[in-house]
């Protein structure tokens, strides 16, 4: 027994000629929110329906809480919450019938049912639209109402399609704060084209691209990763003119030195080297005879995005 | 068992309560009664028979159905494809024969519903004669049963589509196909060409035959596996077509 909740290998999935998915293996834990990556096209929300068994893979198996999800489909899918691409409702059900046609199929019985119709109406903020036809809500409770409906069985496993994309940055912000708050004891996929939103929400990211998984670590790892320890950025809070700078550069014995103005009163030297990487002590204690102040001190960082357009666009290339 | 049929039941819920969330139900059970009472008293000449039957009401039902069962059953599968809640109905723990047998069964219920309507003009018919109640019934059973038909038929077509509006005429053109499978004027072209067992199964798979006997007040056993077994492999085949079709 495994105790992955989610636990999928060489899922491969065609549609005619194009491969959608090429060979992805992809476990996730309880706790665990992975942020699934890519471009558009790049298989991401294939993968997800194929997950929540709304596809079946032409190759590779699923297993759903140790149960193969092609053996035995509807007992798979009772431990899984999913909010489809563009969340769809029925727009001409109210709120509350919606979410409790989801719920009845979901088998809910009368009582859990109300218990967890009220939990949603509190936890996911719908009171004040219960009564509303759907078709008349904004984009963002239109989200929050397939948000509940995903939620409505307390799954084990929550599967949502880009849960964010057309939302406003407040909503946005609600949006993620919920999901981390739920997130303690389930299974969560997401997939997105916001970078922050991965450093913000997921324990794990995913980068998928042409249907091939690129990378799958913590952000934090990705970015350690991808550090680029070739060039030492000082940030110093002098003013440097060119005479000054000229001085510096002399100074550092390094190909290539940067000189860039921050702000009005801070200077970024950028210290690079093609045949070794610079030693920040070194450095540190070369600027100190010109009696820089220095501020902070460190390799490149590359953010997330960086990471994202490396990987994908070699992929591409390749 | 319980939970299955339990499931079909509230698909089968939703989609009767959708009939009537919005207009649709109140404007198709005006416009039914209206043609059927006008195409009765009008073009059936219902007085000038000086009858006391329901032949006059009766006898247009395949002709109203080929275009009103369409107009109820274009949603069923179009509107789910197209607004993408098929994802959501699909990833339910629910299987795509519950989910076909719920709506149709909905559909359906929706018809009697306006059948029942129509039943003043039967209590009409009995005010003025004497009429063979028996033979209404089973002429009221065996509509039913024809638009049942039309229904599956329709409900399986409408998955091979996101667009309602050709939902709505590929169901009416088969329909009208199956109707006049019947007529002499098609049958006798058929004759000149093919051997007689053809003829005979085309005239067999007629839904105006098979009703004008019901119409008759027969009612035998091969009109019934007719009309059941159109029904369930429209169905079957509805249920593939959904698999199929779903992800395009």
């Amino acid at each position: 027994m495994s105790d992955k909740l989610i636990n999928a290998t060489n899922l491969k999935k065609s549609f005619n000629q194009f491969i959608a998915v090429d060979n992805i293996d992809l476990s996730v834990s309880r706790g665990e929110v992975v942020g699934f990556l890519g471009p558009n096209g790049a298989g991401k929300s294939t993968t997800m329906k194929m997950l929540t068994g709304f596809l079946e893979p032409d190759n590779g198996e699923i297993f759903i809480n140790n149960i193969n999800l092609k053996s035995d489909p509807l007992k798979a899918k009772e431990y899984i919450g999913y909010l489809p691409e563009g969340a769809p409702s029925y727009s001409d059900m109210i709120v509350a019938d919606f979410l409790s046609f989801i719920g009845k199929m979901r088998g809910l019985n009368d009582n859990s049912l109300s218990n967890r119709l009220e939990e949603m109406a509190n936890q996911i903020n719908l009171k004040e639209m219960w009564n509303r036809p759907i078709e008349t809500l904004s984009k963002g409770f239109k989200r929050r109402v397939g948000i509940a409906q995903a939620l409505i069985h307390d799954p084990d496993i929550l599967i949502l399609d880009e849960p964010t994309d057309g939302l406003d940055p407040n909503q946005k912000h609600e949006m993620r704060n919920l999901i981390k708050r739920i997130s303690t004891n389930k299974a969560i996929v997401i997939s997105t084209h916001i970078l922050e939103e991965v450093e913000a929400v997921c324990s794990r990211a995913v980068i998928i691209s042409n249907g091939k998984l690129l990378a799958n670590d913590t952000p934090k790892n990705l970015e350690n990763k991808f550090l680029n320890k070739n060039t030492l950025s000082i940030k110093v809070s002098n003013k440097i003119n060119n005479i000054f700078s000229k001085e510096i550069k002399s100074l550092l014995k390094y190909d290539d030195v940067k000189i860039q103005k921050t702000d009005i009163s801070t200077h970024t030297l950028l210290v690079s080297d093609s045949k070794k990487n610079p030693n920040l002590n070194t450095v540190l204690k070369q600027i100190s005879k010109l009696k820089l102040d220095v501020i902070e001190a460190n390799f490149q960082k590359v953010s997330l995005e960086e990471i994202f357009r490396t990987i994908t666009s070699e992929n591409n290339s390749k | 068992m319980d939970n299955y049929l339990n499931k079909t039941y509230i698909i089968l819920d939703r989609e009767l309560k959708g009939y009537f969330r919005t207009p649709l139900a109140s404007i198709f059970l005006l416009v039914f009664l209206a043609l059927s009472s006008g195409m009765t008293f009008f073009l059936g000449r219902f007085f000038e028979r000086d009858q006391a039957d329901l032949t006059a009401f009766f006898s247009w039902h395949p002709w109203l159905f080929l275009v009103l069962m369409p107009a109820i059953g274009m949603r069923l599968w179009a509107e789910e494809r197209r607004s993408g809640t098929i994802e959501l109905l699909i990833t339910l723990p629910v299987t795509n024969t519950q989910l076909v047998v719920g709506k149709f069964l909905a559909s359906w219920i929706f018809t009697l519903i306006a059948l029942i309507l129509t039943m003043p003009i039967w209590i009409t018919v009995n005010y003025l004669g004497e009429p063979d109640n028996h033979v209404i019934l089973i002429s009221y059973f065996g509509s039913w049963l024809m638009a049942g038909a039309f229904l599956a038929l329709t409900s399986c077509l409408s998955a091979l589509t996101k667009n309602q509006v050709i939902a709505f005429i590929i169901s009416s053109i088969s329909g009208f196909v199956l109707i006049m499978a019947g007529f002499n004027l098609v049958l006798s072209a058929v004759r000149s060409w093919s051997p007689n067992w053809i003829t005979e199964t085309i005239s067999s798979m007629s839904f105006l035959s098979h009703f004008s006997r019901i119409q008759m007040g027969v009612f035998d056993l091969s009109t019934l596996v007719f009309f059941v077994s159109m029904i369930i492999l429209c169905l079957w085949i509805n249920v593939q077509l959904v698999q199929v079709k779903k992800a395009d």
